[in-house]
C-alpha cells in the first residue's frame, strides 16, 4: 500500500487552486476513516475464531482476509461452510460471489475519484469495499474524499489481518463451538451487516421474505442452496420493484 | 473440493468483481433495475445467512439457545450499541443459556 500516496496534493477535480498541506475537510476525512477503520477492524476476531471453527485452518483463514478481503463474503463463505462442510463448497463460493457483487457498484463509484496508474488502481481495486466507500462518498471535497477512501481502506487491511490472525490463534485453542455461544455470535455478525440496509420498505420486506424462504428450505434442500434460492427474493422484488414507496432512482 | 480449492475460487471471484469496477466501462451497470436488484441482493443474502445460522441444524431446524442470542443482539443493535460488543453479548447469552439448561 506505500505507492498509494493519500491525499495527492494535485487535486484536479474539485478545481480549487493547488497547495500543498490538507484542508479542514480533508483533516476531518482523516478522522472519520480513522474512526471507521478502528472499529471495523475490531470484528476480525470474530471472522478469525469463525472461520478457524468452520473448519478452515488458520492459513486459509489468513489468506481470506489477504485476498478476498471483503467481510460480508468472507463471512458467507464460512457460514455455509460450517453448516455444509466441504460438499457444500460450490455454494458456499456462489454465496461469496453474490455478496461481492455489490463492489462493482462501489468501484465503479470510486474509479473517477481514483484517478489512472496501474498500481494505484490495483491497490484502490482491493481496498474497495463498503467501509472505504461509505467515507469517502460522506465528504465534500474530491481531495477529502480521496483522503477519506485511503485512509479508511488502509487503516482497515492492516487492521482486519491482523485481528484475522488474532481470532484464528483463539478459535485454533477453543475446541467446542456451541458452548461458547459461537454459533450465535455469526448469526449477530451477519445481523450487524445487516442492520444498517433496513432503512428502506423494500430492504425489510426481502429481509423477511428471505429469512422466511431460506428457514423453510432448510429441512429439504442440501446445506448452502436455502441461502441460493432465498437471494431470488431480491431478483423479483427488485426486478419488479415491489414494496417501493416512490420511484426510487 | 478441498478447503483450498475452495478458499482461492471465491477470492479470486471477489477479486475480480472489485476490479470490474475500474476496467468495465460503467455503462454495463448503470441500469437502475441492475443497481437495485444488487443493493437487495446483499440483504437477501445476508437475512438468508441469518436464517440459517440462527435456526439450521445440519439439514433441519432447530429452536435452541441461539434463538434468543439474536433477538438480544438485534435489541443492542437498535440501541446503537457498537458492533464488537453486541457479538460478544449474542455469545454470552447463548454460551449461559446453554449452560443453565
Amino acid at each position: 500500500m506505500a505507492d498509494a500516496a493519500p491525499g495527492d496534493p494535485a487535486d484536479e477535480q474539485s478545481g480549487r487552486p493547488v497547495r500543498p498541506g490538507r484542508t479542514a475537510a480533508d483533516t476531518a476525512a482523516l478522522r472519520a476513516g480513522l474512526a471507521v477503520g478502528l472499529a471495523t477492524t475490531a470484528y476480525g476476531v470474530s471472522f478469525g475464531a469463525l472461520a478457524t471453527l468452520s473448519g478452515l485452518d488458520i492459513w486459509q483463514t489468513c489468506f481470506l482476509s489477504l485476498v478476498m478481503f471483503t467481510g460480508g463474503s468472507q463471512f458467507a463463505l464460512i457460514g455455509v461452510l460450517a453448516s455444509g462442510g466441504l460438499s457444500a463448497g460450490g455454494a458456499a463460493i456462489t454465496s461469496a460471489a453474490l455478496l461481492g457483487t455489490r463492489n462493482v457498484f462501489y468501484s465503479i463509484r470510486m474509479a473517477p475519484l481514483i484517478g489512472p496508474g496501474f498500481w494505484r488502481r490495483v491497490a484502490a481495486a482491493q481496498l474497495t469495499i463498503d467501509e472505504s466507500v461509505a467515507v469517502a462518498t460522506a465528504q465534500p471535497t474530491a481531495s477529502a474524499q480521496r483522503w477519506g477512501f485511503w485512509v479508511t481502506g488502509v487503516v482497515i487491511y492492516l487492521g482486519w489481518n491482523l485481528t484475522t490472525l488474532l481470532g484464528a490463534l483463539i478459535g485454533d485453542l477453543i475446541g467446542d463451538v456451541s458452548a461458547y455461544g459461537l454459533d450465535a455470535a455469526a448469526a449477530a455478525a451477519f445481523l450487524g451487516l445487516l442492520w444498517p440496509r433496513l432503512k428502506q420498505r423494500q430492504t425489510q420486506a426481502v429481509a423477511v421474505g428471505a429469512a422466511f424462504v431460506a428457514a423453510l428450505l432448510t429441512p429439504v434442500l442440501t446445506p448452502g442452496l436455502p441461502v441460493l434460492v432465498a437471494a431470488l427474493v431480491a431478483i423479483v422484488v427488485g426486478g419488479l420493484n415491489l414494496f417501493a414507496k416512490r420511484a426510487e432512482s | 473440493m478441498t478447503s483450498w480449492n475452495i478458499v482461492i475460487a471465491a477470492s479470486v471471484i471477489c477479486v475480480a468483481l472489485k476490479a470490474a469496477g475500474y476496467l468495465v466501462p460503467a455503462r454495463a451497470f448503470e441500469h437502475p433495475v441492475v443497481a437495485r436488484i444488487a443493493n437487495l441482493l446483499t440483504v437477501a443474502l445476508l437475512s438468508a445467512l441469518i436464517a440459517v445460522q440462527t435456526l439450521g441444524a445440519g439439514q433441519g431446524v432447530q429452536l435452541d439457545a441461539r434463538v434468543p442470542a439474536v433477538l438480544v443482539a438485534a435489541g443492542l443493535y437498535a440501541l446503537k450499541v457498537p458492533f464488537v460488543v453486541v457479538v460478544i453479548a449474542a455469545a454470552a447469552v447463548a454460551a449461559l443459556i446453554r449452560l443453565l439448561t
